[in-house]
Formats: C-alpha cells, structure tokens, sequence
C-alpha cells in the first residue's frame, strides 16, 4: 500500500493544474504591458526557488555558501546545452501538435533535472572538502569555486564562451517556474520538519554537541549544499530557457550575493522569510529600474540599495523580517496567545 | 570475564605540545556500574571524557567502547556504539524546541533518508512517530514536557542540565558520561538531580560515567570512585576507601590551602 | 631563459600589490577574525584619490590639471590617498564594525560583505562606472637587467612596497603599539583586562591596513595605468588567499604569500593555461585549505570543548 505515494502524486496534479489555470487567466488578463507584469512575476518565481534553495544551506546547515550563482550556471549550461544541441533539433523532425507538444514539455522537465543534477553533482564535488572548513572560509572557498566554474564556462567554446549561447530554446515560462517555486518550498519544508533537518539545524547550532549525539557533521553539510545546489541548477535552467540567452556574466558573484541579500532579509532559516524577501527585493528592484531612468543614472543604483539594506539590517534587525520564525507561527501565537 | 565491559581504558595518556595532560589512564565499566571522576580543577577530568569520546585522541593507549577500539573513530561514531555524554558548560541547541533537542539525540536510532523525509514514505511515519513518543516521554522524565514546543534557550539553568541529561539518553546509550552536571546548582537542586542519576541507572540499566569536582556529591551515589590530580590516577576505589585516603585527602586540602 | 626572468620580475611587480592589500586582511583578521571584504574596496578607492590627487595637485602646482611626472608629485599624491583611505579606513570601523563587536560574527561578516559593495557600487556612482587612465606621475624608463628588460615603474613599485613593508613590520614587532596589538590579537579579553585600549588598537588596525591598501592602489595605479570601481574584487579574493596561503595574521607570512600568487600567475599567464589565470588563485586557496590550513607559517588552533 504506497497511498502516500499516490497521494503525492494526486498533489503534484492539483498544484499542476491550478498553475495551469491561472497561467491562462495571466494570459488571458487584458492589461496593457501584460507582458512585462509577466517577466516580473516569472523573475520572481525564479529568484524564490534561488532564495528558498540557498537558505537549505545557509539558514537550515548554518553553512556560509557565497557561491549559489556557480551552481545555478552550471544547471543553466547543462541544461541548455541539452535542449539547445539535441532536444531542440529532434523536436523539430518530428510534426506539429499535441504529441510534440507533450514530449517537449517532458524533455524540457528532464533538462532540467539534468542541470539540477549537475548542478548537485558540482555542489557535492566542492562541499565534500571544503565544508570541514570554518564559516568564513567557507564562504571564500565557495565564493572561488563560484569564480573557477565561471572561468571554466568563459573557456568552453562550444557553449559559447564569453560570447555568451543565444538562442536557447524558450521552453521555460510561468508554469515551469511555479511548479518548482512548489517543488523547492515542499521538500524544504519537509526537510527541515525530519530527522535529516533536524540534522541540518543540529549542524547550525552547534557542531560538536551534533557530533556527539551521532550527527556525522560532515555528511549532512555535504547534503544540505547538494539539494541547495540541485535547485539552483533548476533555477538556472529555468532562467535560461525563459531569457532565451546565456551569458557567464550573468552568474558573476553579484548574483550570489542577491540571493545571500534575500535570505538574510527574510531570516535565516526562515523559509516563508525568504519568499517573502525575494518577492520584495525583486519588485523593489523593479521600482529602481523607473529611478535609475527617471534620474538619469549612469550606473544602476540596486547594488548600492542592496549594500544599504544589508548593513542597516545587520545594525537594526539581524536576525532579519521573520527571524527563523515562518509567517504561520506569528499568526498560530496570536490566535493561542503566550503560554 | 563473559561480560563485555561498556568502556575499556588502558594506559590513556595525552600530550599538548610538550604538557601531558593525562598519564597512564585505567579504567573498566561493566554494565550498569555508577563511577565516579573526581579531581580538583585542572586534574584533567574533561579531558579523559574528551578522549572517551572521541573529541581528542590519545597520544598512547587503547579505548574500547562495547569492545570496539575507537582509535580510529569519529566523535559520532563512537555514539552509536553506545556512548552518549553532556557537557561541562551546557551545549543544548538553544534555539530548537526542547522536542528537537531530545529527538536529534535519538538521531542515530532514526533511521531514514532525505527522500523518506521529501515523500513522506511510510518508514518516515513510523520513525517520526516513534521518535514524538520516545522525545515525549523522557521530557516527561524530567518534568519538561510541558514546555516541549518552547525554545531551549528560554529554560532556567538548572533545566537545561536536564535537558541535555535527556538528550544524551535518546542515543539510548549503554554508558552516560555526565560532565559535571551539578556545576551551578545549588545544594538543593544538586541532591535531587544526584538521586536523579541513581534512578536513571536504575531505570535503563545503563553505566554511569559521572565527572564531579566536589567529591562529597559522588560519594553518596557511586559505586566506585577514581581520583585524578595532574592527569595522574592517584585513586580508585570504593567511596569509603577514597574517603580515608589521605593522598585524595592531600590533593583536595592542598589545593584548599593554594587557593 | 629571458622570458623566464621577464615573467619572474612581473609577477613580483603584481605579487608586491597582492602583498600590500593582503597585509591589511591579515592584520584585521588577527584582531577581529573578521574577513574584510571592504578592505580591497579601500584599494580601489586608494587608486581613485591618486587620480583625483594628481589633478588637485598638478593644478595647484602649475595650474594645469595637465599632469607632469615628478618625484615630488608622486610623494604628495601617495601622502594624499594614504591620508583619504586612513580616515576611510577609520570611519569604515567606527561606523560599521564596532557596533557589532558583541553581535555573533555572522553579522561582522555580512557587514562586510554589504560595505564592500556599498563601496564598489557607490564608487561606480561617484566615479563613474567606465575605466580610467592613471595619469603617469613618474617618468618610465627601459631598464636593462640581466638581459631582460624592466621598467623603472616595477623597480618603484617593489621599493616602495618595501618600505612600507619594513614601516610595518617595526610597527608591529618594535614598538609598544605592536605590542599591544599583538597582545588584542592573541586574547582579546585578556588584553582588555590588562589594560590595552582594544577599540582604539583595533581602529588604528584599520587605518594602518587601508593606507597600506591606499599604497598598493597607486602603486597599481602607477604600473597598469587602467583603475575601475569594480577593480577591487578580484584584486581583492587574490590579496586575501595570499593572507591565507602565508598563514593568516602573520605579517611577513602576507608578504610572501603575496609575492607567490603573483609569480605563479605571472607564469601561468605565459602558459597555455592563459585563459584560466583567474581561477588560478581559487585553485591554490582551496589546495592550502585542503591540506595545510594553517598556510605556509600560521599555527593551526582546534577548537576547544
């Protein structure tokens, strides 16, 4: 009797077919500029699964990670290398119609498994040795690591090098992104609420208390940078294919280092936090764009208000919006009131 | 001997740099035994729990926990041949829920994977079920259970010593190591937590590995005291024979006299 | 044997820059275990008020911003960034850091994260973002050595950096302030408890390690003559993996751990690796890490139960 499989199953199903609804109803809504509100809520989605992912390794495992955007290239390549040089030019033999249709849908999935997969791959190869190291080297191991796969990529010909790969097929949009926003803030939520997550957390608080009640310290920091590197690859894939473009210089450690941005602000560990976070700061930086124009500006200005943000929050509130509270806890205390 | 001693010391000895720490180390115990590690401070009493445990290894000797030599053992490995210990200065997880603290003790007898907790899979249920239950009842042990979904740090001293008293005995070990578990209590606490200790033993037919710096409180409750004073066994013996031994007597007074 | 020389000689030219910057992250992280992440902001901005510098100057000289190269130009120049990134380096502690000095260092570090690319981007905005091209504050000379042939500005570039090595290492090991600092360093408690000024050693930490990032922004500055607001960033990761590669919080360990990243590059840069000379400093961090933590000269400290 697997009903918790089906169960599942039957879950995926519904949370498919609500996305697919309001998909139509997004394309269906007659708003002038439909189609930029559309880029920002696809932007978001793609920034939460980024936010959501990172916070597995930095809030959960307590691991300081300043590499996400290496991960998320390496899943971006990976999967529009797949889509790009075989799918694509197989897809076109074939006749238009709904059986195309269904077979690019499940090869796009499956590329972007595959990038997720490599990217995971590429998060257990650098977290194995490097995650015995200490917080902040970590943090500058992870941040080289991101750099070496950039250069790396930079010096890949076939994948376009620093021209960068145009012309990845545009499989990815609203659909794709929500089902895995679902994807990642699920297992992220069933993870932490197990044994594993528990792991993680032990891990954060204290490692060699952790040690000492059987927690192999080393493992589950390796694990926990996995599935973080997994989702990355899977937003990176998503990216890519929604943008149509690849660049190396898309995955500079600035984009690192906005995903690090969301999670602190949301609250480390928090996982409704970094939602939360990712949805403001993406449409905050939206709203920069009209000041960058309306001033005139040279340069962008969302770095220098990302740099502000973090330093006032660290002064005024570091442990960040939620803490490592989620948002139905506030709400659970309201109702029951202080015991 | 038919019984496998829980722990196995033989010749420990450890060096930092150029200072032995500890020196020619011996200690047996069977199962069930409450013994005592006494020693003035600085006599090297956390460092034979760390080398016990796996924290430090020795510079020369052999331990064996369940008759495993862990020389080349992990902290964690050791655990899970039934070690588990608490800490001089207080290591709980201080911002997880009691419940947490006590269920990632029983970490090594939860056993699923990553993809168990993801699907939710029937032996995930089983365990997470097992592992309320189990949590539950040794927080009720210690009269904590009613704040079980509170955070660790927000408990008075005194309760947090017992918190992570019910940590260790998720691991559902075959030997405790208590590291000095009455510092900061006062007398009255102290008492009852020593009784505490009795009924624990008792109650898991456990061994009991109890490091205390004031020898008064070991007296009442082990079964076999060793003396430790500059990483030298100066002492080992019944509570009564320790009593009377004026070398125990020299090493206490004598720092009495220092301070 | 030519080329061989010519690479060894350049990459000590770059290597001497990467010592000056890593001098500054060593020191700090010694006292605070804090990795600066703005200190090779500082640099950055060390390079700009040599450039603003030489325009002030030259026009209260000869009242042309026109720059003419001179020995006395340079000196004020150098004084005048080493000044400017001083009191940058100061208002940097006192503004960001020390209010967090009890906060878990998790805080420190995403501080410091924040102020480096508060730094780099409001240093786009007020310098503007394009590349800009040092003006030449010394004559440069051919030099003839050993068969291969140098310019004057690397022989500068290694004198000065130097002497300003040697300042620092009298400061640190011969006089009472070295000492104190020294002292911060070893057991922050303890020396507060003997007395020891710690907030006002750890602010001159500060302002020393960002003049000597002021130095080392002129210096390359001087020698590459191309200075941008993003400059510091790469720069700076190479500066501090040779802190860690000498052995982090050790002076002279800095120093060397400088001078080796920047002749391995140097070499690898003639290679065919060319195109990998970026990650060639991540590869060597990651290797010290794995296998010699403690770098080349630093202790390795478990920690205690």
């Amino acid at each position: 009797m697997r009903n918790w499989l089906v169960r599942d199953l039957a879950g995926i199903a519904v949370i498919s077919a609500v996305l697919v609804g309001i998909s139509y109803f997004l394309g269906w809504i007659p708003i002038p500029g439909m189609a930029y509100y559309n880029r920002v809520i696809v932007t978001i989605g793609i920034n939460i699964i980024l936010a959501v992912s990172l916070n597995i390794i930095n809030g959960h495992a307590g691991q300081f990670s300043m590499g996400h955007a290496g991960f998320m290239a390496v899943g971006a390549y990976t999967s529009a290398y797949l889509t790009y040089f075989h799918f694509q030019p197989f897809l076109a033999t074939l006749a238009e119609g709904p059986g195309r249709f269904a077979l690019q849908q499940a090869l796009f999935l499956g590329a972007l498994l595959a990038g997720g997969a490599a990217a995971g791959i590429a998060g257990w190869v650098v977290g194995l040795p490097s995650l015995r190291l200490r917080g902040d080297y970590l943090a500058i191991v992870t941040l080289g690591f991101g750099e070496i796969i950039r250069v790396l990529i930079l010096n890949i010909d076939k994948i376009g090098g620093a021209r960068g790969l145009s012309g990845v097929p545009a499989f990815a949009n609203f659909f794709w992104v929500y089902f895995f926003v679902c994807i990642v803030i699920i297992v992220s939520w069933r993870l932490v609420r197990s044994q594993v997550g528990r792991a993680f957390l032990a891990v954060r608080e204290d490692e060699i208390a952790a040690e000492a009640m059987g927690v192999n310290t080393t493992h589950y920091k390796v694990q926990a940078f996995v599935i973080g590197s997994f989702f990355a690859g899977i937003a990176g894939g998503l990216l890519g294919h929604y943008l149509v473009y690849l660049n190396p210089g898309m995955f500079q450690f600035t984009k690192s280092f906005e995903a690090i941005v969301m999670v602190v602000l949301g609250g480390m560990g928090s996982i409704s936090g970094s939602v939360l976070a990712a949805v403001i700061l993406t449409v905050a930086l939206e709203g920069l764009r009209f000041v960058k124009e309306a001033f005139g500006l040279t340069s962008d200005p969302r770095m220098v208000i990302y740099a502000i943000v973090l330093i006032l929050l660290m002064r005024l509130r570091p442990q960040g919006l939620l803490g490592n509270r989620e948002l139905g806890d506030f709400f659970r205390r309201r109702k029951g009131g202080d015991r | 001997m038919t019984v496998t001693a829980v722990l196995e010391a033989k010749g420990v000895s450890i060096r930092f740099g150029g200072l032995t720490a500890v020196c020619d180390f011996n200690l047996a115990i069977q199962p069930t035994e409450l013994v005592g590690l006494i020693g003035p401070n600085g006599a090297g009493k956390t460092t034979v729990f760390n080398m016990l445990t796996g924290v430090y290894k020795p510079t020369e000797g052999e331990i064996r926990v369940s008759g495993v030599n862990t020389r080349t053992l992990k902290a964690f490995d050791i655990t899970k041949l039934g070690a588990a210990r608490t800490f001089q200065n207080i290591r709980v997880f201080k911002s997880l829920s009691l419940l947490d603290n006590v269920k990632i003790g029983g970490h090594i007898h939860y056993k699923y994977s990553w993809a168990d907790s993801v699907l939710h899979s029937i032996t995930f249920r089983e365990h997470e079920r097992q592992a309320e239950k189990e949590a539950l009842e040794l927080l009720s042990m210690f009269d904590l259970d009613h704040r079980a979904h509170d955070e660790a740090k927000s408990l008075p001293y005194g309760d947090q010593r017992r918190l992570e008293i019910a940590r260790a005995l998720a691991a559902k070990p075959k030997l405790l190591l208590l590291d000095e578990p009455a510092a900061g209590l006062n007398t009255g606490e102290t008492t009852e937590l020593m009784q505490q200790i009795r009924a624990i033993r008792d109650k898991f037919g456990i061994a009991v590995l109890l490091i205390e710096h004031n020898m008064e409180l070991v007296m009442g409750i082990c079964e076999r005291i060793l003396v430790l004073n500059y990483g030298k066994t100066i002492a080992h013996g019944r509570p009564e024979e320790i009593q009377r031994n004026p070398v125990v007597i020299e090493a206490y007074l004598g720092e009495a006299v220092e301070v | 044997m030519d080329s061989f020389l010519q690479n060894l000689i350049n990459g000590i030219g770059i290597g001497s820059i990467y010592a000056l910057i890593a001098l500054g992250y060593t020191m700090v992280y010694g006292i605070l275990k804090l990795i600066n992440f703005a200190h090779s902001d500082v640099f950055m901005v060390g390079a700009f008020m040599g450039y603003y510098g030489a325009r002030i100057f030259s026009k209260l000289m000869h009242g042309s911003e026109v720059v003419e190269p001179g020995w006395p130009l340079f000196t004020l120049v150098l004084l005048f960034s080493v000044a400017c990134c001083g009191l940058l380096g100061y208002l940097n502690e006192r503004i960001a850091y020390r209010p967090l000095r009890n906060a878990p260092r998790i805080a420190s570090l995403i501080t410091a994260i924040g102020l480096s690319f508060l730094l780099e981007y409001g240093g786009q905005m007020v310098f503007g973002p394009d590349p800009k091209f040092f003006p030449q504050l010394l004559e440069k000379h051919q030099l003839q050595f050993l068969g291969t042939s140098i310019t004057s500005h690397t022989v500068i570039v290694l004198v000065v950096a130097l002497i300003f090595m040697g300042i620092l290492q009298y400061i640190v090991y011969g006089t009472k302030f070295g000492r104190a600092m020294r002292a911060v360093s070893h057991n922050f408690e303890t020396a507060a408890l003997m007395g020891i000024p710690t907030d006002r050693v750890i602010s001159i930490t500060f302002v020393i390690g960002s003049m000597l990032a002021a130095v080392g922004g002129v210096l390359y500055g001087l020698s590459y003559s191309k200075i941008e607001p993003l400059m510091g960033i790469m720069l700076g990761l190479k500066a501090f993996v040779a802190a860690v590669l000498g052995g982090i919080g050790n002076v002279p360990g800095a120093v060397i751990g400088g001078l080796v990243i920047g002749i391995v590059e140097s070499f690898a840069g003639a290679s065919p690796l060319s195109t990998y000379k970026d990650a060639i400093a991540f590869v060597i961090l990651i290797l010290i890490l794995l296998f010699r933590p403690s770098g080349i000269f630093g202790k390795y400290q478990a920690e205690k139960v």
